[in-house]
């Protein structure tokens, strides 16, 4: 029976899957949001119990600095986002749910058999859940790439970054601390600049709809 | 075999025979508290099973003979699938006889037969419910069955009381597997037992209803029987849910102390269940019926998932 700590990681890991599907099935912008806010919510707390059981106090402001970005901030400014762009209630047609979740369980299965071979080198005790942190990258590109309008494709951006996050704590216990700085003000750069970029479409075509974009010549 | 088990096995088939309405009652209990409405009886399941027994039951002059046998046979075959689920004691009588698959299998075969019942009059209210009924157990069966692999990989085995048997006497551990299992069973639970998401029980004349479509020809001792049976299939995927992802309190091969303890346990543990049913209920909307295979079609996903995981995770 392996320790607690890696089945507590394992339990987060696994939860962290399944929002990862729940983003993938959801249709309604602002359930996306609190769906991605959750995951931020358990990142904290996996990396938090990573802290803990290792003794290593550069992983609590990890955890610190997900927390405020993560569940705080993010979500506040894309709250504030659709309130302005007026799509609070936008709900997107997607093509086929099912379709999509059986190709998800393509991906899971692909990085799974990917991962194992990997995390058989690592020597940290959450190295099981290098698969899951790495279906759950896949998953967000999936979401990305099956998306039609601005902001879920946004939200599976940030999602992604949660995953990378979470496979680098569970593979080598997180990165030094000048390099998750950078990324994560990188990430709340992103979002920023994507906001602006989110108005600007909506400006030019009066919808969010990217496939808009398609189009590169003027009729 | 021992008169232990005998004794334990005729103890599980009464309490799930006689305690099933009274499950029945306190869901509906709950849900009117929750949903601000002044609550029926508690009891009120068995006064309709009497009402219904003492009424003259109309069959329709074109029925034939298997209009009249399907009550029977679903009903036996509900009483068989509770007997061979552990609510009580591991040591069951019948539990050689059947394992999960069989289990499953139990439930098609009582499907099967109230499909055929309500195609047999040849109404369109029947036929309509009929083939939605088919159209959501092909989805929720596939589902059903990877949740039992689930905890069939984890324990070595597909007999009932043994997974609960392994999963209730081994020390104290987290299984990620479990907790999708758990979600997706849910999800099965309520569409099989044609609860809020995908069908409401509390509707009587509706065209959107799934199980009362199929039941509307039925009058008298046969309709009494059908909805005891309904009544016996929830407390059946209520006692599998309990066995597998709560197994405490459930006795462990020969031990009559243990079996005087489970029995206020496995109430205890069904009116929490059926009060956080009443409440999933209350918080969901009625789906179109378009949308089921989709709800399905995710629980069929969380399922395999778990069983991915536990190959990664071992756990």
């Amino acid at each position: 029976m392996p320790s607690l700590v890696t089945q507590l990681i394992n339990l987060f890991a696994a939860v962290l899957l399944l929002l990862s599907f729940g983003l993938l099935a959801q249709r309604r912008v602002l359930s996306l949001i609190h769906l991605f806010t959750l995951q931020g919510l358990v990142l904290a707390a996996s990396t938090t119990t990573m802290a803990y059981f290792t003794g290593q106090p550069h992983l609590y402001w990890s955890a610190a600095i997900t927390l405020v970005l993560k569940v705080f901030l993010m979500p506040w400014l894309l709250h504030r986002m659709i309130e302005r762009l007026n799509v609070r209630w936008d709900v997107e047609t997607l093509i086929n749910i099912p379709t999509t979740m059986l190709i998800g369980i393509v991906l899971v299965i692909f990085s799974f058999n990917l991962a194992l071979p990997i995390s058989g080198l690592s020597q940290s005790v959450a190295r099981g859940t290098l698969g899951i942190a790495l279906a759950c990258v896949l998953l967000s590109f999936l979401m990305m790439i099956t998306r039609t309008k601005a902001i879920p494709q946004v939200i599976g951006f940030l999602a992604m970054e949660n995953a990378l996050f979470f496979a680098a704590t569970s593979a080598t216990y997180g990165m030094p601390m000048v390099v998750e700085l950078g990324i994560a003000l990188d990430v709340l750069v992103a979002l920023i600049i994507l906001g602006v970029f989110m108005f600007q479409i909506r400006e030019q075509f009066d919808s969010l709809d990217i496939r808009h974009l398609e189009s590169l010549k003027e009729e | 075999m021992t008169v232990y088990s005998v004794m334990a096995q005729v103890l599980a088939i009464l309490l799930a025979v006689l305690g099933a309405p009274l499950l029945t009652g306190w869901i509906n209990q709950c849900r009117a508290w929750l949903q601000n409405k002044s609550a029926p009886p508690l009891l009120l399941p068995y006064r309709t099973l009497h009402k219904l027994f003492w009424k003259e039951s109309v069959v329709a002059e074109n029925a034939s003979p298997l209009f009249r046998i399907a009550p029977y046979i679903i009903f036996g075959a509900m009483v068989l699938a509770c007997s061979i689920v552990p609510s009580l004691s591991t040591d069951l009588l019948l539990a050689p006889a059947a394992d999960a698959i069989a289990l499953v299998g139990l439930f098609a075969l009582a499907r099967a037969f109230i499909a055929l019942a309500a195609m047999d009059i040849g109404t369109a209210f029947g036929t309509l419910g009929a083939r939605r009924e088919m159209l959501v157990g092909f989805l929720a069966e596939p589902a059903l069955l990877m949740v039992l692999f689930t905890a069939a990989f984890l324990t070595q085995s597909t007999s009932l009381a043994n997974i609960v048997e392994t999963i209730a006497n081994q020390p104290f551990a987290i299984y990620p597997s479990l907790a999708f299992a758990g979600v997706a069973f849910t999800m099965v639970a309520l569409a099989e037992n044609a609860r809020v998401p995908v069908d409401n029980p509390a509707t009587h004349l509706e065209l959107t209803m799934i199980h009362e479509a199929m039941i509307l020809e039925y009058s008298g001792r046969h309709l009494a029987l059908l909805e005891w049976a309904a009544s016996l299939k929830l407390f059946a995927y209520s006692s599998i849910g309990l066995a597998i992802f709560f197994p405490w309190g459930i006795a462990h091969g020969h031990d009559p102390l243990g079996m005087l303890l489970a029995a206020p346990a496995l109430i205890l543990k069904l009116a929490i269940g059926g009060a956080v049913l009443a409440l999933i209920e209350t918080m969901s909307a009625k789906m179109r019926i378009f949308r089921v295979p989709e709800f399905l079609a995710g629980a069929f996903l969380l399922a395999v998932i778990g069983i991915l995981v536990h190959f990664l995770l071992g756990a």
